[in-house]
């Protein structure tokens, strides 16, 4: 096998990927007030706490039987669910998804695949959303402070609340793949 | 300026202030770094907004492994073509470009998604928040999306964008540059960025662009030009390949060849 390939670098979103990334139907995975329909939902911060309105969030997911969606449609689901979302964080820095909670069938832990974009933020960040309750080796090697930032927390209504912070005393711990600078 | 409330901004800081914490940054992160630093300083907004821990190392699993499917229900055709989305021609150099989406093995990238936003000729974006006094063309949006073919190609038809001023720092202005938003074949290989034009002057001058410390890594941000991509009478032409990291598949195999 030839030498790899030296990767493009990553650059930040910018401020004004609000008229080209986000589209209607974005973060409605499933049509709200469908059966099992629920939200993931939450706030992203900033270093003093305060919440970044120009962030973009986005998501992959299995289905409640535990499969991988590879349909296409993303974009014009049509019904379809296709496992992957998107949505900007509004002026209070909030996003919100409708979708409906994955299974795994592999015996790994669930949890949602979760992309973050943002205005000074140079490049992407990964992180995982998983499931109360979840757990899998990799989230029981991190010091409590840690694993809590990966966890989503289910609310009075039985929705699920994902905050996310890029820096300060709740830092969310952010993830490296094999072959991808951080 | 005169400060006279407790309230006002600061006095911005001067471009010579930023060039030098760019060239203290490079010095100070040795060979430099192939992506861009989170946090760089010269880049004000990133300040608040750069992960101080390093990002913990985990294999990807289940769905982080299956880029999500896009295909030829979402993206209709017309909108590779951002000259005719309006009434009448855009004002600017129309250009066409084109390229290939590689993973770090070389294998093409097929049939996803590409989107590209950007300002317009005069360096202003459509967007509530772009308030810089240069006009709207009302012919122009600025945005994009094709799939790529079965070889990985992608390819636009747009105007050459202008640079802009921001509020970084005095007098700081943006290199002309077109967003990129890109898929590989594992959701984690998503990949947002800027692709540059070639020769540009305000390159030395930019943090965004020199957030990445490596020469050679921002070199591969910046597109050729490609005169035979350029059409006689009509447009010109640039051509800017994208390289994705490497899929994890490939990992062990690559290990037996190091």
């Amino acid at each position: 096998m030839s030498e790899a390939l030296a990767p493009t670098p990553g650059q930040t979103v910018g401020p004004f990927f609000h008229y080209a990334l986000p589209y209607e139907g974005g973060s409605t995975l499933v049509p709200p007030g469908s059966a099992g329909a629920i939200r993931l939902y939450g706030t992203v911060y900033d270093g003093d706490g305060t919440p970044v309105p120009d962030a973009l969030i986005e998501i992959r997911q299995a289905d409640p039987q535990g499969r991988t969606p590879r349909v296409e449609g993303s974009l014009h689901r049509d019904g379809r669910f296709t496992g992957w979302g998107r949505a900007a964080t509004d002026p209070g820095g909030r996003y919100a998804f409708t979708t409906v909670e994955p299974t795994r069938t592999d015996g790994g832990a669930v949890f949602f695949a979760v992309t973050v974009f943002a205005r000074g933020l140079l490049d992407r960040l990964f992180t995982r959303a998983y499931l109360p309750g979840e757990s899998d080796t990799f989230l029981a090697g991190l010091p409590e402070a840690d694993r809590s930032t990966l966890r989503a927390v289910r609310d009075e209504d039985g929705h699920l609340r994902f905050d996310i912070h890029l820096q300060g005393a709740h830092e969310t711990v952010f993830l490296h793949y094999p072959r991808h600078a951080a | 300026m005169t400060t006279t409330t407790s309230t006002a901004a600061p006095e911005p800081v001067p471009q010579e202030r930023i060039t030098a914490e760019i060239a203290a940054s490079h010095a100070a992160t040795g060979p430099g770094s192939a992506q861009p630093r989170l946090d760089f300083a010269p880049y004000r907004s990133s300040l608040l907004r750069h992960p101080t821990k390093d990002p913990r190392h985990v294999d990807p699993e289940g769905i982080e492994l299956v880029a999500p499917v896009f295909g030829h229900s979402d993206v209709n055709a017309v909108e590779a073509d951002l000259t005719i989305q309006h009434g009448g021609e855009p004002i600017g150099e129309r250009m066409l470009l084109t390229g290939r989406v590689l993973d770090g093995d070389g294998r093409p990238v097929r049939r996803q998604l590409v989107e590209i936003w950007q300002a317009n000729a005069a360096g202003r974006y459509i967007h509530k928040r772009d308030q810089h006094p240069a006009p709207i063309d009302p012919n122009f949006t600025g945005v994009g999306r094709c799939l790529t073919d079965d070889d990985g190609n992608y390819r636009f038809t747009t105007i050459k964008p202008g640079p802009y001023p921001w509020r970084n720092h005095h007098n700081a202005w943006r290199p002309a540059h077109i967003h990129f938003s890109l898929f590989g074949t594992e959701f984690t290989q998503r990949l947002v960025t800027q692709m540059y034009f070639p020769g540009d002057p305000l390159f030395a001058l930019d943090p965004i662009y020199q957030s990445v410390t490596d020469p050679a890594a921002r070199d591969r941000m910046v597109a050729a030009y490609d005169h035979d991509l350029t059409t006689h009478e009509w447009a010109t032409g640039y051509r800017w390949d994208i390289v994705l990291t490497g899929t994890h598949a490939t990992l062990l195999e690559r290990d037996d060849h190091e």
